[in-house]
């Protein structure tokens, strides 16, 4: 099996590093590519590379200018040395991963105390709070990409029933967090400043640095919530 | 065989030149915020460019040296003494046991730089030892630098010989004045964002004539700029994708945020500039109050200052290390 040939762009993001953009769009098909793309290049990396970080619908390579310079020959630019180098490898057609996405069950707590905008959130779009828990915990998430904060796993999507806006001003939230943005959910995996409405509170930890796998997601994992009480929350 | 901290800063970290190839896990990359500063003290003290330093914010911490140590400054200026006298940046200079390093007021630049001969001897935390302040590990335990904390070296030397019975002793050689002058100009050089074209024409021009005024909300994380407010002519989304030290976004407000050491690894704003590299350094010597103004240049321009910059530390670090083996030499 391979990916589509999906129409893309180059473009530099600063003077050490490039993107490659496959249409800013939220989209499952899309970001496997970019996730195929990334195991790649992980693979058989481009020369100058320092790391490559995938997001929703694109990747973006990291490179040393300096390093590529004296490797290329006159009037060939760092960045046109790395990118001659991307396209090559986009003629070639991508494997699917091999590798399996690993399925998930996050447990969270919906109770009050851990869930500052979930009674509010209810009310704005005419549901009971259980209603709300229900919809949250009907359907599986795809992690699109980690980003902002150490562990932070961006989600979707959820149901439009449940989508909703950003705040206008980020407020302090608690390590477990889980949220709601737009059609996005993900779990803040540190006390942090931040925008999205919290509707629950995970007991397991997302991030530990002292771990060789310190983030619990990673890109492409498959995600289900389930629902606990807050005496399994304290006992977890 | 200690660093000791006898006073604490207002945030004084280890930082090095980052953590590299853990951005997809949204550990950005961190370090020093001046690296070209970092990397100087370390040149001049005979390290790798790389080894960890001490990145000082006024006001600093005060430290006291359990051996003789082979010291060196950079960044901005803070006044600094050793047991009350003051020393120069930019110099490498040998200080005796029980010495007291103390810096007393700003006299430039916003962040110094402090190295040590032989490194800091804290714990690599994939595979840097710069301070991840957020996760609360890499550097000295994760944080700011405390009272009581004690720092050894990596790999001591014992510079006994090389000062007799003087308190403290500045080595015959320097770096040039370059940076000094550079962390003068107000002018810093971008590229183009890919969301540059989605300003309006006038935001276009006011971003090039207005000065931009750096916020009180400016840290390790970013800079929040002041000028008036630049407008798009679409509102269409921007997906979140990866940014860079250097990015900078244009917030809801119409204000501008320069991305630093500490960002975010992605963001979802429109991109509408990058500063280049060899600017960041400038950049990172601005403080709150302090205006600047944007201008562009290409992406060739910023590579080959970059390779002239790099071209320039390797000379400067060939030719201090043999001042150092010479001294080390004579004296042995």
């Amino acid at each position: 099996m391979h990916h589509p040939n999906l129409p893309y762009r180059i473009f530099p993001l600063g003077d050490a590093a490039l993107t490659i953009d496959f249409g800013n769009t939220i989209d499952e098909i899309v970001n496997e590519k970019v996730l195929a793309l990334y195991h790649q290049l992980k693979t058989k990396p481009i020369q100058g590379m320092i790391e490559a970080v995938p997001a929703y619908s694109s990747l973006t390579i990291y490179y040393d200018p300096v390093r590529n310079f004296k490797k290329t020959k006159d009037n060939i630019t760092a960045y046109d040395h790395v990118a001659s180098q991307l396209h090559e490898h986009l003629q070639e057609p991508i494997p699917k991963t091999s590798t399996e996405s690993r399925q998930i069950s996050i447990p969270v707590c919906y109770d009050s105390p851990f869930a500052p905008d979930l009674a509010s959130l209810a009310a704005a779009k005419n549901l009971t709070v259980p209603e709300l828990i229900g919809i949250h915990t009907e359907r599986e998430y795809r992690v699109y990409m980690i980003g902002f904060l150490p562990g932070f796993s961006y989600m979707g999507e959820v149901d439009e029933r449940i989508s909703a806006p950003r705040k206008a001003q980020p407020v302090a939230v608690r390590a477990g967090s889980v949220g709601i943005a737009g059609k996005q959910t993900g779990v803040y995996p540190f006390h942090s400043p931040g925008g999205w409405q919290i509707i629950g509170r995970t007991p397991l930890r997302f991030f530990d640095p002292a771990s060789d796998n310190p983030s619990l997601l990673k890109a492409g994992d498959i995600v289900r919530f389930i629902s606990i009480s807050k005496d399994e929350f304290t006992n977890h | 065989m200690n660093l000791r901290i006898i006073k604490a800063g207002v945030q004084d970290t280890i930082q090095d030149m980052g953590r590299h190839g853990w951005q997809h896990l949204g550990i950005n990359t961190g370090g020093a915020m001046d690296k070209l500063s970092a990397r100087l003290a370390n040149i001049l003290v005979g390290n790798e460019l790389d080894e960890a330093v001490i990145e000082l914010h006024f006001p600093a911490g005060a430290f006291f040296f359990e051996q003789p140590s082979l010291i060196a400054l950079s960044g901005a200026d803070f006044s600094a003494t050793i047991n009350g006298e003051e020393i120069p940046p930019l110099r490498p200079i040998i200080v005796s046991k029980y010495s007291i390093l103390q810096f007393h007021r700003v006299e430039r630049g916003a962040r110094a730089y402090l190295a040590v001969h032989g490194g800091l001897d804290v714990p690599t935390w994939l595979n840097s030892r710069s301070t991840h302040l957020k996760a609360g590990v890499g550097g000295f335990a994760g944080r700011a630098l405390q009272k009581d904390d004690e720092i050894g070296f990596r790999t001591p030397v014992d510079l006994c010989p090389l000062l007799g019975k003087r308190e403290f002793d500045i080595l015959p050689w320097k770096t040039d004045n370059v940076w000094k002058d550079d962390m003068r100009a107000k002018e810093i050089l971008v590229l183009p964002g890919n969301e540059w074209d989605r300003l309006t024409d006038p935001s276009k021009e006011m971003f090039f004539d207005r000065a931009f005024l750096i916020s009180n909300h400016s840290d390790r994380m970013g800079y929040r700029l002041k000028s008036e407010q630049l407008s798009t002519h679409t509102q269409e989304e921007v997906v979140s994708s990866a940014v860079s030290f250097g990015t900078v976004q244009l917030l809801p407000d119409g204000q501008l945020i320069v991305l630093m050491a500490d960002h975010q690894t992605t963001g979802g704003y429109p991109r509408v500039a990058h500063v280049i590299s060899v600017h960041h350094s400038r950049l990172a010597q601005m403080k709150p109050g302090d205006l600047f103004i944007f201008r562009f240049t290409d992406l060739d321009t910023a590579h080959d200052l970059l390779v002239k910059q790099q071209q320039h530390l390797l000379q400067l670090q060939t030719a201090c290390k043999f001042k150092l083996e010479q001294l080390i030499h004579v004296n042995h």
